[in-house]
């Protein structure tokens, strides 16, 4: 999807600067030349068409309750069928196809470690699939707000 | 001062200027909404405060102190890559020896491209791989590339790795630790 380069300011300037003030959109429209009219109509196009998921916090994961990435190698032919069944699941809120056996990733989340663990098992239970549970060890990197690179996009 | 919303929810400090109590609940309600996102009005702290019953500065306090205290790690427009055309989302999967997992890891972290970078168990037979890279890119080749490079670099020749590039997102969305599913 192409952006105006207004659009494509406002997401390089505000990945993770969003002012905590009064009236944020406000600030925002000074730092664009713009009105705050139009920052507010920009957003909520943008999320309308999908390209924001939405404008606010990004919690860390290992703070903000418990969370784990967990993968299932699910019959090529029922692929669509045991991602929908996962996405069923309480709390998952990443779910992926990617190319390997173990075909559908996903990050399920829950207020604590012991119901995150119970919604695991039922789960497993439920798709009579072995599930592979991979905690997080160590971050090194993990933040999605990188610098967009429009050339390569156009 | 320190508050349990209650005993099923991960303890939540929040020490707004105003002091006072500022009731747990309240500051839950205020969590729950903001895993949702910033409402996109002229005053979104005052329209979270209506929803919640606390007062616009004892959410901008709230917020503040999130973020200070690391539980909110940043406030801005949230991007979904792919809708802008970072269709080649490429997990690489690493078996690297323990010894040398942790110093590789925040070598490679440190490439532009590589957007996520983490360490998790093997999972021994089927899943060998201790070190996790994501590179997420515009397409296939140019990921490749960039894999390519970071295999040149740190001399990786011989060291198991798979590639994983995802075909289809099912679901992509913020965490909702404290919401309903």
């Amino acid at each position: 999807m192409r952006l105006d380069t207004t659009d494509q300011q406002m997401i390089n300037l505000f990945q993770r600067e969003l002012p905590v003030c009064e009236k944020p959109y406000e600030e925002m429209s000074r730092q664009l030349g713009i009105t705050e009219e139009e920052v507010i109509a920009r957003l909520q196009s943008l999320q309308d068409s999908q390209v924001l998921s939405r404008v606010g916090p990004v919690f860390e994961h290992s703070r903000a309750g418990a969370s784990l990435l967990a993968a299932v190698a699910a019959p090529d032919a029922q692929l669509d069928l045991v991602a929908a069944r996962i996405n069923r699941a309480p709390g998952v809120n990443h779910n992926y196809a990617r190319e390997h056996t173990y075909n559908l990733w996903f990050v399920m989340t829950a207020p604590d470690e012991d119901t995150l663990e119970q919604r695991l098992d039922e789960l497993e239970h439920q798709l009579r699939l072995p599930m592979l549970r991979l905690p997080m060890v160590e971050a090194h990197h993990i933040d999605l707000g990188f610098d967009i690179d429009w050339e390569a996009l156009s | 001062m320190t508050v349990s919303p209650s005993p099923e929810y991960p303890a939540v400090t929040a020490e707004p200027a105003a002091a006072g109590s500022v009731s747990a609940w309240r500051l839950l309600q205020l969590r729950r909404q903001l895993e949702l996102g910033l409402p996109v009005t002229p005053r979104p702290y005052q329209m979270l405060a209506d929803m919640t019953g606390l007062s616009e500065p004892e959410v901008m306090a709230a917020v503040r102190q999130w973020q200070d205290m690391g539980l909110i790690k940043r406030l801005g427009l949230v991007v979904r890559h792919r809708t802008l055309g970072y269709t080649a989302n490429a997990m690489v999967v690493w078996d690297i020896p323990d010894e040398q997992v942790q110093e590789l890891g925040q070598a490679m972290a440190r490439a532009p491209f590589v957007t996520l970078c983490y360490q998790r168990p093997r999972r021994l037979p089927g899943w060998p791989y201790n070190l996790f890279c994501m590179i997420h890119g515009v397409d296939r080749q140019r990921v490749l590339d960039q894999l390519a490079t970071l295999i040149a670099e740190h001399g990786l020749e011989q060291t198991p790795h798979a590639v994983l590039f995802s075909t289809k997102a099912y679901r992509q969305r913020g965490g909702r630790y404290v919401s309903h599913g």
